[in-house]
C-alpha cells in the first residue's frame, strides 16, 4: 500500500482530478475475475457431451476461457498496485481534463431507454425522434423545436428509406396504416 | 499475368453505373465519418451491416471498402485542422500538418495528405494485387491446427503488440472470446454463457457488438467529457502545392508507402508503426531540419502515405486469410460470414469474381477521393463545425436503429446498452477495443478449428501443434507473450534496482 501512496504523488502532479494512482481500475479488475467465475459455473453446469466426432465437447473452451479471466485479473490487479494506469481515450470533443458528467450520461441513458421500451408500441417514428431530441437535450441543446423537428426528419426519413426502401425491419407502431 | 487478367475481369466487373454510384456513395460517407469527431469506418460498416444485408454481396463490399479508404482520407483532414486526431494512425500527420496549417499552409498540408493518400493507396492496392494470391497459394495447404495456430498469433498480436499495455489487451481479448462462445454451442447444441435468456441462443451478434462498443460506448464517453467550447477549426481554401512542395513530398510518398504495406499485410502491424517509423525516416533524411516541429510537408506526407498503404495492406491478411487486423476489417469479415461465405484462402478460389472486383473498386474508389477531396476539402472542413450535441444525438438514434434491425427486437437494444457501457468502461481505463471485436469475431473460429483439429487425431492432444507453420507461429507467441519476462530479468540482471524492488515489494 505504501507503494500506492508513493505513485499517487508521483502522478498526481501530471494528471490532476484524481485519475492517479487510480484505484477504480480495481473495480475492472474485478469485473474481470467476477466474469471469470460466472464462466466456469456455467461451464460446469454444461453437461460432457463429446463423441468420437467432438473429442472435447462444448466445456474446455469455457473453462480455459474462465482461467485466464481470473489470471488476468490477477495480472491486472498487480499492474494497478504497481502503478500502472491505463490511459482514457482521448479524442477530438473530448476533454480529459473534466471529471465525468455523469449527469449527462444518466440522461442520456435514460432517452435510450426510453426508445428501447417504446419502439415497438409507439413505432421507430415516434420513439427515434423522442430518442434524437432527448439525447440532444441532454447533451447541452436547447433549441427544443429545431431539436425535435430534426429529429422528426431523420425518423421519417430512415423510415422510408430503411424499412420501405430496403426492407430493414423497423417497427411502424401506432403509426400503422398512417405511415 | 493471370493475376492482372483477373483484375482487369474486376474492372469489367465495376464499372456498370450502379457500382459506380455505391462506390461513390462509399467514398463520400467514408470521407465524412472520416472527418467527424467520434465516428470512424469501423463504427459506420457496422452500423451499415444490417441495412446492406439486402445488397448484393459485391456491391456491400465495394461500399464498405470505399468507405474504409474515404475513413483514412477525412481522418487526415480532421487531424491537420484540429489538433486532435481521432484515429491514433493519424496522430504522427497531427504533429507536422497542425503547425503546417497554424503556419498558414494548411492547403499545402492537406494536398501533400491528399495525394500522398492517392499515391499510396494506388501503389499498395497493385502490391496487393500480386502478394495476394500468392499468400493463398500458401494458405490454401494449411490444415486445422496451423490456422488455429495463425489466429492465435493474432490474437496476440492485436492484443500484446498494438497498444501500450499487454495486460489491458489481453483483457480486453478476452471479453471479446468470452462474448464470441455465448449462445448454442455449433456442434452438440448445448446452451453456452445465455443464463436461460432465449434470445441470447442465437449468440450475440457481431452486429450489435460492434455498434455497442463503437458507437454507443463513443457517444457516452465523449458525453461524460464534452468539450464545452468548440475546438478551433482552422479555416482553409483550396488546397494546391507549389513546385518546391512537390519537390519535398514524392520521395516520402514512395517511403512511406514502402513502410506502411508490409506492416498492414502482417497480422500484428496495424498503422502506427508505420507511420511512426516513416515520420522518423523523414525526420532524418530531410534537407530541411530545421523545420520539424514547425510544420515540415515531409513530416504530414510520409505518415499519411504510410497509413493509406498500410489499410490496402490489412486487406491481404482479410482476404488470403480471412483475418481481420483492425476494426473495420474486422467488421467486414464478419460482413462476408454474413453472406454466407467462408473467409479465407478458399474465397478467392470460390468467389474469385467479388474478389477481383472489390480488388478493382479499390483503384476506382482511390480516384474518386482524390476527386473528391482536393476541390472539397473546405466544404469537408465545415463538417467540423456540425453542433456536438445533434452529432452525438445522431449518433445515438443511427446505433438504435441498426441494433434493432439485426433481429428486430428491443431486446437487442438494451443488449446495446449494457455493451455500451462495457465499451465506455474500457474508454475509461485505457482498454483498447480492437482486440475485444476481433475476440468475438474470429473466437468462434478458433474454437472450430481447435475441434476440428481433435477430431481429425482422434482425441489425440498432439493433433493440436500440427505442423512446422504451427511451430513457426507457437514460437512467435511465446517470444511474444514472455518477451517482457525476459527483458525485465535482463534489466534487473543489470541492477536497475527501483522498479523491481517495488515489484517484489508489492507481490506479497
Amino acid at each position: 500500500m505504501s507503494d500506492n501512496a508513493v505513485s499517487d504523488g508521483a502522478l498526481g502532479d501530471r494528471a490532476p482530478q484524481g485519475r492517479s494512482g487510480d484505484r477504480a481500475q480495481y473495480g475492472m479488475c474485478a469485473a474481470l475475475a467476477l466474469l471469470g467465475v460466472l464462466v466456469l459455473v456455467d461451464a460446469s453446469r454444461i453437461g460432457a457431451a463429446t463423441s468420437s466426432n467432438d473429442p472435447i465437447g462444448p466445456r474446455p473452451v469455457p473453462i480455459i476461457l474462465g482461467v485466464l479471466l481470473i489470471v488476468v485479473s490477477v495480472f491486472y490487479a498487480v499492474d494497478v498496485a504497481r502503478g500502472g494506469v491505463g490511459e482514457a481515450e482521448a479524442g477530438e470533443d473530448v476533454d480529459l481534463t473534466t471529471r465525468i458528467d455523469v449527469r449527462t450520461v444518466a440522461m442520456l441513458i435514460a432517452a435510450f431507454l426510453v426508445n428501447a421500451v417504446l419502439i415497438e408500441p409507439l413505432g421507430w417514428v415516434i420513439s427515434g425522434s423522442l430518442l434524437f431530441w432527448g439525447s440532444a437535450f441532454a447533451l447541452g441543446n436547447r433549441h427544443h423545436i429545431r431539436g425535435l423537428a430534426i429529429g422528426v426528419a431523420l425518423a421519417l426519413v430512415t423510415f422510408y428509406a430503411f424499412a420501405i426502401g430496403l426492407g430493414v425491419n423497423l417497427p411502424a407502431g401506432i403509426l400503422q396504416g398512417i405511415l | 499475368m493471370d493475376n492482372l487478367n483477373a483484375l482487369i475481369a474486376g474492372f469489367g466487373d465495376v464499372l456498370t453505373p450502379l457500382n459506380l454510384l455505391v462506390a461513390l456513395l462509399g467514398v463520400t460517407v467514408g470521407t465524412a465519418v472520416g472527418v467527424l469527431p467520434g465516428i470512424g469506418p469501423a463504427m459506420t460498416v457496422a452500423l451499415l451491416l444490417p441495412i446492406t444485408y439486402g445488397m448484393e454481396p459485391t456491391q456491400a463490399l465495394i461500399l464498405f471498402a470505399a468507405i474504409f479508404y474515404g475513413g483514412m482520407y477525412g481522418g487526415s483532414t480532421t487531424s491537420i485542422l484540429l489538433n486532435t486526431p481521432g484515429e491514433s494512425s493519424s496522430v504522427v500527420t497531427a504533429i507536422e500538418g497542425n503547425k503546417m496549417a497554424k503556419a498558414g499552409r494548411a492547403a499545402q498540408a492537406l494536398a501533400t495528405a491528399a495525394i500522398g493518400s492517392f499515391v499510396a493507396g494506388t501503389i499498395a492496392t497493385l502490391a496487393l494485387v500480386f502478394v495476394m494470391p500468392q499468400v493463398v497459394d500458401f494458405a490454401i495447404s494449411l490444415g486445422a491446427p496451423e490456422y488455429l495456430a495463425i489466429i492465435l498469433v493474432a490474437f496476440v498480436g492485436v492484443s500484446a503488440v498494438l497498444g501500450t499495455s499487454r495486460v489491458r489487451g489481453l483483457a480486453s481479448l478476452l471479453v471479446g472470446l468470452t462474448i464470441g462462445v455465448v449462445g448454442i454451442d455449433f456442434v452438440t447444441g448445448q446452451q453456452r454463457l445465455t443464463m436461460g435468456i432465449p434470445q441470447l441462443a442465437d449468440g450475440i451478434d457481431v452486429v450489435v457488438v460492434a455498434v455497442g462498443i463503437f458507437a454507443v460506448g463513443e457517444a457516452l464517453w465523449v458525453a461524460a467529457h464534452l468539450r464545452r467550447k468548440a475546438a478551433e477549426v482552422i479555416p482553409v481554401g483550396r488546397p494546391w502545392m507549389g513546385r518546391d512542395d512537390w519537390r519535398r513530398s514524392w520521395k516520402p510518398w514512395l517511403r512511406g508507402t514502402a513502410f506502411g504495406f508490409p506492416f498492414g499485410a502482417i497480422p500484428a502491424g496495424g498503422a502506427e508503426m508505420p507511420t511512426f517509423l516513416s515520420y522518423m525516416t523523414e525526420k532524418k533524411l530531410t534537407r530541411h531540419p530545421e523545420e520539424f516541429g514547425r510544420g515540415a510537408i515531409e513530416g504530414v506526407a510520409g505518415p499519411e502515405a504510410a497509413n493509406n498503404a498500410s489499410a490496402a495492406g490489412t486487406l491481404v491478411p482479410l482476404l488470403a486469410l480471412g483475418l481481420p487486423t483492425n476494426a473495420t476489417a474486422a467488421i467486414m469479415l464478419a460482413a462476408l460470414q454474413g453472406y454466407g461465405m467462408e473467409p479465407g484462402p478458399l474465397l478467392l478460389e470460390k468467389q474469385p469474381d467479388l474478389v477481383w472486383a472489390l480488388i478493382a473498386s479499390l483503384f476506382i474508389g482511390n480516384t474518386m477521393l482524390l476527386v473528391l477531396n482536393l476541390p472539397l476539402a473546405p466544404a469537408w472542413a465545415k463538417l467540423l463545425q456540425i453542433p456536438r450535441p445533434y452529432l452525438y444525438a445522431g449518433i445515438l438514434f443511427f446505433a438504435s436503429m441498426g441494433a434493432y434491425a439485426v433481429n428486430s427486437q428491443p431486446f437487442d437494444l438494451f443488449l446495446l446498452l449494457v455493451l455500451g457501457l462495457v465499451g465506455f468502461a474500457m474508454r475509461r481505463f485505457g482498454l483498447p477495443v480492437l482486440p475485444l471485436i476481433v475476440g468475438v469475431i474470429l473466437g468462434p473460429l478458433a474454437e472450430k478449428q481447435a475441434r476440428r483439429s481433435l477430431q481429425l487425431s482422434g482425441g489425440d492432444p498432439s493433433g493440436l501443434i500440427g505442423g512446422p507453420v504451427a511451430w513457426v507461429c507457437y514460437a512467435i507467441i511465446a517470444i511474444v507473450l514472455f518477451w517482457p519476462l525476459v527483458a525485465k530479468l535482463i534489466r534487473s540482471r543489470r541492477g536497475e534496482g527501483r522498479d523491481v524492488e517495488n515489484k517484489s515489494e508489492v507481490s506479497v
